[in-house]
């Protein structure tokens, strides 16, 4: 079977009855079955995926299917589905099903998408190379050798290896975007609150936001489209009502892009991807589009406030995971508090204890101010530069991460060179802006190269339509 | 042992009071609770805490609190946002309670003490803030293990926090009956402190009298009972200056009652008190409470006790006492407020539902509004009485009680019926003091002699004769002009 790039290849392919659903299901579980070294899934839903096929493809027939008919996806292992297991890739959670489903998986089942399995990622979306997975590492289809980025690491190969059409990442501070750039497929983190959080288990709560990996950017939009909406579930969700992104059509206008100085000249951005920036930049001039350098001076501290806040949230949200109510239990409880201490030091991973302590530190009294206050502070600034930046520019450019795929191990011991991988990433977290990342060349090792896009709350549409007009140099 | 002169000390008192709302669906989702429900069946995926649910608003509960806050005089704060505490105990699913910190929904009020003397003494409230309500947990109904009861995770509460403006139990319990008074006023909790819809906290402390500097505080919890909390504080005022008299320190700690010993016991020491990180909420945006939702509020509010107080003694002109007694409860003076819709005897209302509902409902404990007869139905009773159909001692020992057996039918039917019925007919009445006078002959010449005493001889045995039915106002008046005549 050929590889389909988007839902709607899948369906012409339905329509001239070169293949139908059913067999479009299959094709994909032998992928995964081939395909298995990867690690990219936890569970496949075999059976299920084959049901509703067969549901779903006489839905077709009879024209009653929904605008997801055809799409199969899966879903990153923090994404709750009723009845069906969800761990984040944690022990603590190993062997916890669901009691209900996620808006954003409900919208997707309501249009008739497939969901084909759940997919691995970092433990509780913390990291930056899937490394730090309690069920092992992903590998980078390219390069079996690397790692696929993180914390969606899962979800980027499914789609990097064909495995499913499309997967559903999160992204608090880089979690779909940077593995979409390290595995060549398309990441989008849409304006915080567009898409539920209900049923995303949570990281950062101010910073998260469930976000599709696709193989092209018209499914980034269908799906976007499909799961965007205020939700009664989710208190922080938006009621912006612009979300037709499958109807804008791509228009030839020329646009202002702002590119952030400090990134460009970042210590330590890897040459190649430098100069990838810089054909993009040439690219988009000739285009007739302004592109100007602007200095975000505030850039070397987004990690630093990146990481207070965000595991300031992450030590409260982790607290439920006791052992007391479900989930993994010490079996060398006594009583109440060694029960909690142990199922929690047994339970949870290395990477995830060291941002609980972070984040407990820098909530505590006497270092509150210091820290969590100051830190806020920054946040604040960053989204007034930010807005700053847009009353002059539509769209702000930058690599997605400094670097390709690189080695397993090569930075696990390491933890702040893992945390730069996402220094261009946090930015639009911090901010709660949209942001893009985009396959756009490949480096001398053949590993691909993501270029990243910024636009202001809501401009979604405008960012989707303008990268669609970029020509990638591959 | 040296005689300790208490009266030297000034005990300085402050109050936290935790207040169960009675909003249809629990604080950050929609589940029902009632108490006494299974365990564990008023949950969902919500209140058990469980991985990627987030809380819901419940304005509900942002509109409770403002009443409150209305109640007691304080400022509603404009902009506001709720915080976690964080804390781990088995029955807080989550790990952490939703609260308010920085910013409390109401600040600054306060609330006026009566005494019986007629003194009167203000109460400074600090703040009211918005939380939620933790598990249940048990560790006496099992011998292995502790078992955990989440109907109550995530029921709203409002926590009242006084000033340290409380000088002894006494005006504890007081300040706290006030408190719940208005909550009931105001129908945002049941007040119910054994069930522990209502709970109360105490920091306690003393000083030497005409001393600036405060005393080392103590908390004091676990009082689940009105009269529990002026016994704990006393005791705890009482230990406190035993204490200091013996050259003891006191530590800051937290204590709790024990209800049976009617002591308190140490619980924690404050020294390695619990950091509980409070941060801003990220998972419910800031509130903004705009004038206009405040005027909205306002609107809604029913008569506070103060407000009927004032209307009962200066429009309905009742002395201090039973306007005190019907505002005590808010079902009582509306229950008072319809009497009098249907009747001017407002003195007899009062008196009919102080004295004769009241200790009847006492009697069989049972609620106002468990109770068999209408406001109407009482002033019934007292038309009947002022008409003077029946008797007040009829009305009350006899009809009353089979009305309450029989509340279907009318006052009069029931009168009629025990054969209650005073007889004003005057040939009727006539008769009967024809029949009376004619067996006493010679006490007809004393009375005309002077001997009126006699008057009330002769009446009696009118009713007597006429089986409690004649109507003493008209019989009298008859027995007079009869004797008169002779």
């Amino acid at each position: 079977m050929e590889r389909f790039k988007s839902l709607s290849e899948i369906k012409n392919a339905f329509a001239n009855g070169s293949t139908d659903l059913e067999k479009l299901v299959d094709f994909y579980l032998n992928r995964i079955e081939e395909k298995k070294h990867l690690n990219a899934f936890l569970e496949v839903w075999a059976d299920e995926a084959k049901l509703s096929a067969k549901k779903i493809q006489q839905k077709i027939n009879d024209g009653t299917a929904g605008k997801l008919a055809g799409m199969v996806i899966g879903i990153k292992d923090n994404i709750c589905y009723k009845g069906h297991k969800v761990s984040a890739s944690s022990k603590i959670l190993s062997n916890f099903t669901s009691l209900y489903s996620a808006t954003a998986v409900e919208k997707l089942l309501a249009e008739d998408a497939i969901i084909i399995g759940r997919l691995n990622c970092d433990e509780f979306a913390m990291g930056s190379s899937n490394e730090n997975s309690a069920f092992g590492n992903v590998l980078n289809d390219v390069d079996n050798s690397r790692v696929p980025g993180g914390s969606s690491g899962g979800a980027a190969v499914a789609v990097q290896a064909n495995l499913c059409l499309a997967a559903l990442g999160s992204d608090t501070g880089g979690s779909v975007r940077q593995p979409a750039a390290l595995t060549g497929t398309f990441g989008l983190k849409p304006t915080y609150g567009r898409i539920s959080r209900w049923g995303l288990i949570a990281y950062a709560s101010s910073f998260d936001i469930i976000g599709p990996i696709t193989q092209s950017i018209e499914d980034s939009k269908l799906l976007l489209e499909v799961m965007a909406g205020k939700d009664e579930y989710d208190a922080t969700s938006s009621s912006n009502k612009n979300i037709e992104y499958s109807k804008q059509v791509s228009e030839n206008k020329k646009f202002r892009f702002a590119v952030i100085k400090e990134a460009i000249e970042l210590d330590g951005i890897n040459s190649e991807v430098k100069s990838a920036t810089e054909d993009l930049i040439e690219q988009l001039k000739k285009d007739g589009h302004l592109v100007e350098m602007v200095s975000v001076p505030e850039l070397s501290a987004m990690i630093p406030v990146y990481y207070t806040l965000t595991t300031a949230e992450a030590s409260s949200n982790l607290s439920r995971f006791t052992g007391m109510h479900y989930g993994y239990r010490t079996k060398n409880g006594k009583d109440l508090e060694s029960t909690i201490r142990k199922s929690r030091s047994e339970g949870f991973g290395a990477e995830v204890k060291r941002r609980i302590m972070l984040g407990t530190f820098v909530l505590s009294v006497g270092y509150y101010d210091a820290y969590y206050t100051k830190a806020q502070k920054v946040r604040r600034l960053v989204a007034n530069r930010t807005a700053k930046i847009f009353e002059q520019y539509d769209f702000i450019l930058s690599p997605t991460s400094p670097s390709t795929a690189f080695k397993i191990g090569e930075k696990s011991n390491d933890p702040m060179a893992m945390y730069l991988a996402d220094i261009f990433c946090v930015h639009a977290n911090i901010a709660g802006i949209p942001a893009l990342s985009f396959p756009f060349a490949n480096d001398s090792n053949n590993l691909p190269i993501g270029m990243q896009l910024m636009a202001n709350h809501f401009e979604e549409s405008k960012l989707l339509s303008m990268v669609e007009n970029i020509r990638p140099i591959l | 042992m040296r005689e300790v002169d208490y009266s030297r000390y000034e005990p300085v008192i402050g109050l936290e009071v935790h207040a169960q709302m009675l909003t249809k669906s629990k604080a950050y989702c929609s589940d029902a609770y009632d108490y006494g429900a299974s365990a564990n069946t008023d949950v969902s995926p919500i209140s058990l805490g469980h991985p990627g649910t987030l809380p819901m608003h419940n304005v509900e509960v942002i509109r409770f609190a403002i009443k409150m806050g209305l109640a007691c005089n304080c400022s509603i704060t404009e902009n506001q946002h709720y915080a976690r505490k964080n804390y781990f105990y088995a029955d807080l699913p989550k790990g952490y309670q939703i609260t308010q910190d920085k910013t409390p929904i109401c600040t600054g009020g306060h609330i006026e003490l009566k005494f019986k003397d007629g003194k009167s003494k203000v109460i400074n409230i600090t703040r009211i803030h918005m939380e939620e309500d933790a598990g249940k947990s048990f560790h006496d109904q099992d011998v292995y293990d502790s078992l955990i009861d989440l109907n109550r995770a995530g029921v709203p509460l409002i926590e009242i926090v006084s000033e340290p403006d409380i000088r002894s139990g006494e005006e504890a319990h007081l300040y706290l009956s006030e408190i719940r008074k208005l909550l009931m006023y105001l129908d945002i909790c049941d007040g119910n402190m054994e069930e522990g819809s209502m709970r109360c906290d105490a920091n306690i402390s003393v000083r030497l009298k005409g001393t600036e500097k405060f005393g080392t505080r103590v908390e004091v919890k676990n009082m689940n009972s009105f009269s529990n909390v002026k016994r704990a504080i006393d005791f705890e005022i009482k230990r406190q200056i035993d204490a200091i008299e013996n050259a003891e320190t006191i530590s800051m700690e937290t204590r709790t009652f024990d209800a049976i010993k009617g002591i308190t016991i140490s619980m924690r020491t404050k020294e390695g008190a619990s950091d509980y990180r409070y941060f801003p909420e990220p998972d419910l945006p800031p509130i903004h409470i705009s004038q206009s939702f405040i005027d909205e509020v306002q609107k809604q509010m029913p008569a506070l006790p103060k407000d009927l107080y004032d209307k009962f003694t200066k429009q309905y002109g009742l002395n201090d006492y039973d306007a005190s007694v019907l505002t005590d409860d808010k079902s009582t003076a509306i229950y008072f407020e319809e009497i009098i819709q249907h009747t001017t005897n407002v003195k007899s209302a009062a008196n009919w539902l102080m004295v004769n509902v009241r200790s009847y409902l006492n009697d069989q404990a049972l609620d106002l509004n468990q109770f068999a007869l209408n406001p109407t139905q009482i002033a019934e009773i007292i038309q009947l009485i002022d008409e003077g159909k029946v008797s007040h001692s009829a009305a009350s020992q006899k009809i009353f009680p089979e009305f309450i057996k029989q509340s279907d039918k009318t006052v009069l039917q029931i009168a009629q019926e025990l054969n209650l019925l005073q007889e004003s007919n005057t040939d009727e009445l006539q008769k009967w003091i024809d029949v009376v006078l004619s067996k006493f002959p010679e006490k007809i010449i004393e009375y005309k002699n002077g001997k009126q005493n006699l008057l009330a001889l002769f009446m009696g045995e009118v009713m007597k004769l006429s089986k409690g039915k004649a109507d003493p106002k008209m019989a009298s008046k008859m027995l007079k002009e009869t004797l008169d005549k002779n």
